[in-house]
């Protein structure tokens, strides 16, 4: 009810204005060129290897239908054949020949015919090719993959947020000399790419034992320039009569820290979470440089594997990359109502 | 229950000082006033007593012990901020409850407290609810609880009305002071609002400037300023302040007219600069042929209950009187002043009061 009131609302509720017509066309543009080509990656997780390089392409995942037929150990695919007489029947082929295709009659395996292969379409049915996502499931080592991400995503998330918040409190919080220089440094390190300092870190990594460890992709990226920064901005903006009231009230400083700064500022660490969730999850230059023994591979490592140098899988490719962008999907759903007051909050934009 | 004392207190940001050596003690028990114009420094002195504040210079003592280098956290102090400054994620019971909680007191202990306190405050019902959920009075009695449950040593209080409206204001002021008269307590209050500290008081600090002009009990203030600023500061409307000259007969000329007033020989060489200073209340109308004064009215303001007459005269600032009742005068009308010979103020030239008595 609500929804349908949603979708029609106009700035006249009696007729449709051309501004309304506009307003739905631009909207409705928006909405394909942000969506569709999610959902056709969905559509096609579930399409056949054979249907996904047929061209032209077709939306949704159909596949052409296949019939025993007695005689022939192999299920034979079914055709519509538009016969010399004008009549179309349908026929399942048995082999190719050049421009000629040999067919049968599957309910009458005696009736065979000579056709050429322009008087023939394919005879599709809509099918979901769930193997897709099984069967990497169980060949492959996804299951580890998915934990792996889990691991590496979920703890990094959270020495994040320690470390940022405990950075940034110090940094707003509290007055000392060399507090702007502190600050400009850590803002000063937003402008150096990972791509520059891979090789230094690497070494230090390596230098450290980590290598083909998930602490190796956990602990470099954990203290996040962008998340000190959003976190102090959030808490500038705290009423410093609080600390002090606090103060008064006998709390400790870790006691201001944990029970008075962190819950006024979940806003801003619900920001940093997903902000956090999704670079985790989504990191690839980096664990691709320090895990390369496949049972340490996190899931985008993984799916690079069925990107082979001859040939790739897409069936595969594309249904594991629908896994991997589920679980940001459903975080950022349940989230993302911190995204809009987080970020108006801290003026970031 | 203590008692807390301030010796040559000294406050400066940088080059710039705003307190400039402050010397106060305040008795066990006492309820005490800072009161001053806006950037006078009160409310940094109130911040330097907390700890939240450090001195540049001098010495604070709580029951006689030096606590200047102890932070506010364990001076034991509690504190009422102008912003009630209410943990906004808290309820009220956990607001209350967070420095027992930090004292390390037992749970049933602060449930006890924290209950009592409430039900001082009218705030039983209102204990599981968010700060923001509560009306302003109400989240100011839960800044006064947080205080109370602590039972400090001394209650401080930064402007804690002013965020009120009038009507609310005037119901807490008595309360708090109904409060006070309950559990005691030493109580430093800061505030700009003169009716407030001639109400609640047992003395007045005067502050200007960072440093303290008068500190007496409220009537003594009042009666006996010490000088123009503390004269015009107290009382609402403020006092006339009348410059004038000593004549040679020992009288005083104000504007233009020699006034029959004589003078408190003090010293004061025939000529020289004085300023008679007479509250809107000690004058009274009366006919031209008697009176000290005339003035033309320019402006009256009928309260009801009171009458206030604004009058001018050549060479003379803007002359104020109280009337009882509802006094029926008009503008433009001249009318004659006597001012009341023994409630007069004299100031001479360097502001400082000339005593009479």
């Amino acid at each position: 009810m609500n929804l349908s009131r949603l979708v029609t609302a106009r700035r006249n509720p009696k007729g449709w204005h051309w501004t309304d017509v506009a307003a739905y066309a631009y909207l409705l543009l928006g909405v394909v060129l942000m969506f569709g080509p999610v959902l056709w990656l969905v559509l096609s997780s579930f399409k056949t290897q054979a249907s996904l390089l047929e061209f032209p392409p077709s939306l949704l995942p159909l596949s052409q239908k296949e019939v025993t037929v007695p005689g022939y150990p192999q299920p034979l695919l079914l055709f519509k054949v538009t016969m010399e007489d004008g009549t179309t029947r349908e026929l399942a082929q048995i082999r190719r020949v050049g421009v000629q295709a040999q067919m049968i009659n599957p309910a009458d395996p005696s009736q065979q015919f000579r056709v050429a292969i322009d008087k023939r379409t394919p005879v599709r049915e809509f099918s979901l090719a769930t193997k897709n996502y099984t069967e990497p499931l169980e060949r492959f080592a996804f299951p580890r993959f998915l934990a792996n991400s889990v691991i590496v995503t979920v703890v990094a998330t959270l020495i994040t947020l320690l470390i940022n918040s405990m950075a940034a409190y110090a940094l707003s919080i509290y007055e000392f000399k060399g507090k702007n220089a502190a600050m400009l440094m850590v803002i000063g390190t937003l402008m150096i790419p990972i791509t520059i300092i891979l090789v230094p870190v690497y070494l230090v990594v390596t230098k450290l034992g980590l290598v083909n460890s998930l602490w190796a992709v956990i602990l470099p990226g954990a203290a996040t320039p962008t998340g000190v920064f959003l976190l102090r901005q959030y808490m500038l903006t705290l009423p410093r009569d609080l600390i002090e009231a606090a103060r008064m009230d006998k709390a400790s400083e870790w006691q201001i820290y944990w029970r008075i700064v962190m819950p006024l500022t979940l806003p801003a660490l619900a920001v940093l979470t997903i902000f956090s969730i999704m670079w985790r999850w989504n990191e690839f230059l980096w664990p691709l440089a320090v895990l390369t023994k496949t049972e340490v591979y996190t899931l985008q490592i993984g799916l690079n594997a069925f990107q082979g140098e001859l040939q790739t899988q897409w069936q595969y490719l594309l249904a594991m990359t629908v896994m991997t962008l589920t679980p940001v999907a459903v975080v950022f759903v349940f989230l993302q109502r911190f995204i809009t007051t987080g970020i108006a909050n801290t003026g970031m934009k | 229950m203590a008692d807390l004392k301030l010796i040559d207190i000294k406050k400066s940001y940088g080059a710039a000082a705003i307190i400039h050596g402050v010397d106060l003690a305040i008795e066990d028990g006492e309820f005490v006033v800072f009161v001053g114009p806006s950037g006078c420094g009160k409310s940094t002195l109130l911040r330097i007593i907390a700890g939240l504040e450090q001195v540049s210079g001098g010495e604070i003592q709580i029951d006689g012990q030096s606590v200047t280098n102890v932070p506010a956290s364990d001076r034991g102090l509690a504190m009422v901020f102008q912003s009630y400054a209410l943990y906004p994620h808290m309820s009220v019971y956990k607001n209350m409850a967070f420095a027992l909680e930090n004292m390390g007191l037992g749970r049933n202990d602060i449930d006890q407290r924290v209950r009592r306190a409430a039900q001082m405050l009218r705030l039983t019902d209102y204990l599981d609810r968010k700060p923001k959920a509560l009306s302003g009075g109400q989240r100011q009695r839960v800044a006064i609880g947080r205080a109370i449950v602590r039972d400090p040593k001394i209650f401080l209080f930064d402007e804690p009305l002013s965020n009120l409206d009038a009507e609310l204001r005037v119901a807490t002021r008595k309360e708090l002071a109904a409060l006070h008269g309950e559990i005691g307590g030493t109580m430093i209050y800061v505030t700009h609002d003169q009716v407030e500290a001639m109400t609640l008081a047992d003395r007045i600090v005067v502050l200007r400037s960072g440093r303290i002009e008068q500190v007496g009990t409220p009537l003594e203030v009042y009666n006996r300023p010490v000088n123009l600023f503390v004269a015009g500061f107290i009382g609402s409307p403020r006092m006339n302040l009348l410059p004038g000259r000593t004549t040679s007969a020992g009288r005083i000329e104000i504007g233009d007219q020699a006034l029959p007033i004589e003078i408190p020989s003090m010293g004061q060489a025939a000529g020289s600069e004085i300023t008679l200073g007479v509250r809107p209340e000690c004058i009274d109308v009366v006919d031209e042929a008697q009176a000290d004064l005339v003035i033309t009215l320019d402006l009256i303001e009928q309260l009801g209950g009171e009458t206030y007459l604004y009058g001018s005269a050549p060479a003379l600032p803007q002359i104020t009187v109280r009337q009882d009742g509802q006094a029926r005068y008009e503008r433009n009308q001249r009318i004659g002043l006597h001012l009341k010979r023994e409630t007069l103020h004299f100031f001479d030239a360097d502001g400082n009061a000339i005593r009479i008595r």
